[in-house]
């Protein structure tokens, strides 16, 4: 949809189809493989009409074998191409968790920099739509840990393309994870042609003085709800969309809770080992004589993530996060 | 190569036996189970659907066309062996013994689904992709080493063969010689990509070279060809001769899921024009009527029951206690550990805080 010249009106997953194809004609060496991507334009329709615009040799439908269309990316990204595949759901990343860990994320690191991976990771994750098993998951920590590759999670249109679009041309692996349940959930005017969104930088997503929500993904839209609750109840809320989960943005964080002096992170994933941990830690280091209240954090449980007839209990919701505003208010 | 693996047919697409040294065992009672079975699966699988399209389950994955697949091989079982299914072979499982009720449950998002009837070892259906090949070869190796004759079958599809799961778990297996049937439903599309993209190789039956087993390649439509190469493969199995790997060759005639659409990927003239010709149930349905066993009457009567049947459960699938949100946090482990019970406490307190 069109709205003034140069801009479209677009949903997140139309913003992805638009870096793809921007990234597809701006420079020769991008080419995207994945299961189903091509005639199919991928499950979610995030290729759609590429295959038709750009060739099979630039949309690659693979054999269905993460792991080996992972590793042959990464041997494209030795050898000059700019892959990015397209793992059809986060759950469905495990087999290549290897290729990922051992090889993508320190290769530069055993060469000194002479071999280098230049390969983007795209997944959609979390729950939310009832999906069957294993469609759900959110496990971001997973590769936050692993060190050697950046992590990106858009919660906007505008956010997903100049992010995707960043980190095409970054130099390293990029995990770039699309946040399912926000995928047609709104527009956004989205520029047309090519922008970055620099990866390492947050967004404050609303502004307020007396506490700090951190969110990413798909829980943005969770948190900004909350924090219009909670303004109905005289408490002015900033919302951190954090967009790049490593490395984290360090000083937005700091300048924030250092402000408010009240922090509530909202994680849908699993509590230990997530990453409002690390949220937590830059916290601790950087701002931690400034804290009013202890950090309280909303996370999915310790439980796999579970069957959908479950899932309303396991997502944070606006209300639970309401309530931990409530408490580091009121503490 | 494909001519080193021909296709074995028992009963051809018109009704007609072609292999006559199954004739004696092809009897009109085995005949009429075969069938109640099939029509069984196939109203099954079309209820789901349409359960799915108002919404009463989540999204299903229909297997309507491969019926043969997991009928006769289901019925091939004995009653101590294992079944490690995927997504789309709930008619494999319902016919080795799941009820009608949990398979419900499970499309309803309900892990109360994945219990299996007491004494079955029905392994809940495994989302991803080949990762159950492993799981069968180590489950045969256990059986054949604590001494019993159970046997193990593994179901999965063409696009599986493309995972390094199903190299690991074939290797494994014949390694050990284990009592297990790698049995594989070649419907010849991973949701849009053609087998002919999956692989270079025209048959699935050949890569069993590789592992120095006996490859098969049947017909996937032919309930009887299916019935007893699995039949023999299991003996196989038990006699300690070690694993075999089946290749049905089938066609699903709808959508990869309810979510999927076909038309983008395929010309579903094709799925209508195999209803006519290759169907698994019409074929049988043939060879009743030449062998002057077709009885209009038992036919409604058997549909008549299977209606109750589905009917009953899915009134029982409505009528099942809510979704209890405890047993996320509660069979996680045998113990809970300190940081589940505390978040599920933590919960449950701030739950009954919101409905006061
Ligand atoms: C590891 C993994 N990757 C991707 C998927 C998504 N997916 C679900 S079914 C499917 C195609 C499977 O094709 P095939 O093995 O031929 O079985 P069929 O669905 O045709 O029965 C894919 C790619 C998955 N479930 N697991
Ligand atoms: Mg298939």
């Amino acid at each position: 949809m069109i709205t003034k010249a140069g801009v479209k009106s677009l949903t997140i997953v139309q913003a992805v189809n638009d870096a793809l194809r921007t990234m597809l004609k701006e420079r020769e060496d991008v080419i995207l493989l994945g299961e189903d991507i091509g005639k199919n334009g991928g499950v979610f329709r995030a290729t759609e009409g590429l295959l038709e615009e750009f060739g099979e040799e630039r949309v690659v439908d693979t054999p269905l074998s993460e792991a080996g269309f992972t590793g042959a990316a990464i041997g494209m990204a030795l050898n000059g191409f700019r892959p990015v595949v397209e793992i059809q759901f986060l759950g469905f990343i495990y087999p290549a968790y290897e290729q990922i860990m051992t090889h993508a994320a320190r290769m530069r690191a055993r060469t000194r920099g002479h071999f280098t991976v230049p390969l983007v990771i795209r997944a959609p994750y979390g729950a939310g739509v009832r999906a069957p098993e294993i469609h759900s998951d959110s496990t971001e920590a997973l590769f936050t840990h692993m060190p050697g590759i950046k992590v990106v999670c858009p919660a906007s249109p505008y956010d997903a393309k100049g992010l995707l679009i960043a980190a095409i041309e970054d130099p390293d692996p990029v995990l770039f994870l699309e946040p399912m349940r926000s995928y047609r959930a709104f527009r956004e005017d989205v520029p047309e042609g090519k922008y970055t969104v620099e990866i390492g930088k947050g967004k404050k997503r609303r502004e307020g003085d007396d506490v700090t929500v951190i969110a990413w993904g798909a829980m943005v839209p969770v948190a900004m709800k909350a924090a219009e609750e909670a303004e109905k109840k005289g408490i002015y809320a900033d919302v951190i969309d954090l967009r790049t989960l490593y490395p984290l943005d360090k000083d937005l964080i700091a300048e924030s809770v250092q402000k408010t002096g009240r922090t509530v992170i909202v994680q849908e994933a699993h509590a230990t080992g997530g990453l409002a941990n690390d949220v937590l830690a830059v916290i601790n280091d950087t701002s931690f004589f400034y804290q009013k209240a202890p950090v309280e954090r909303v996370t999915g449980f310790d439980v796999p993530v579970p069957f959908f007839a479950y899932e309303d209990d396991y997502l944070p919701t606006p209300a639970r996060v309401l309530h931990a505003i409530e408490k580091v208010m009121n503490f | 190569m494909e001519l080193d693996f021909p296709m074995v047919q028992v009963l051809n697409e018109e009704g007609a036996i072609v292999q006559p040294a199954y004739r004696e065992q092809i009897t009109k009672e085995l005949t009429m189970s075969m069938y109640r079975h099939l029509i069984r699966t196939r109203m099954v699988d079309r209820k789901c659907v349409s359960l799915q399209r108002q919404g009463r389950i989540g999204t299903y994955v229909p297997y309507e066309g491969q019926e043969a697949c997991q009928v006769g091989s289901a019925l091939a079982l004995n009653d101590g062996d294992w079944m490690f299914p995927t997504y789309r072979d709930h008619g494999a499982m319902m016919t080795f013994g799941r009820s009608l009720t949990q398979t419900l449950l499970y499309w309803k998002g309900r892990t109360e689904g994945c219990v299996p009837p007491e004494g079955k070892k029905i392994v809940p259906p495994s989302v991803p992709i080949a990762t159950q090949l492993p799981h069968a070869a180590g489950a045969a190796c256990a059986e054949k080493w604590k001494g019993t004759k159970n046997a193990v079958i593994v179901y999965f599809g063409d696009g599986a063969t493309s995972e390094g799961d199903f190299h690991e778990g074939l290797n494994f297996a014949s390694v050990f010689h284990a009592p297990v049937v790698f049995f594989n439903q070649n419907n010849q599309y991973a949701i849009s990509v053609p087998m002919t993209r999956q692989m270079k190789t025209k048959t699935i039956a050949q890569k069993a070279l590789a592992y120095d087993i006996p490859g098969l390649r049947i017909d996937g439509n032919d309930v009887f060809a299916v019935y007893f190469k699995t039949t023999e493969a299991l003996e196989r199995a038990r006699n300690g001769e070690g694993p075999t790997l089946i290749e049905a060759v089938t066609w699903r005639y709808g959508a990869h899921t309810t979510s999927d659409d076909p038309s983008r990927y395929r010309d579903q003239e094709e799925s209508k024009k195999r209803r006519e010709t290759t169907d698994p149930i019409k074929r049988v349905e043939r060879f009743m009527q030449r062998e002057g066993w077709w009885d209009e009457e038992w036919v409604n009567q058997v549909q008549g029951e299977v209606n109750a049947e589905i009917e009953q459960a899915v009134a029982e699938m409505e009528r099942y206690p809510k979704a209890n949100m405890s047993d996320m946090f509660d069979f996680v482990f045998a113990q809970p550990t300190w940081t589940i019970a505390e978040q599920k406490e933590a919960y449950l307190q701030w739950k009954r805080g919101m409905e006061r």
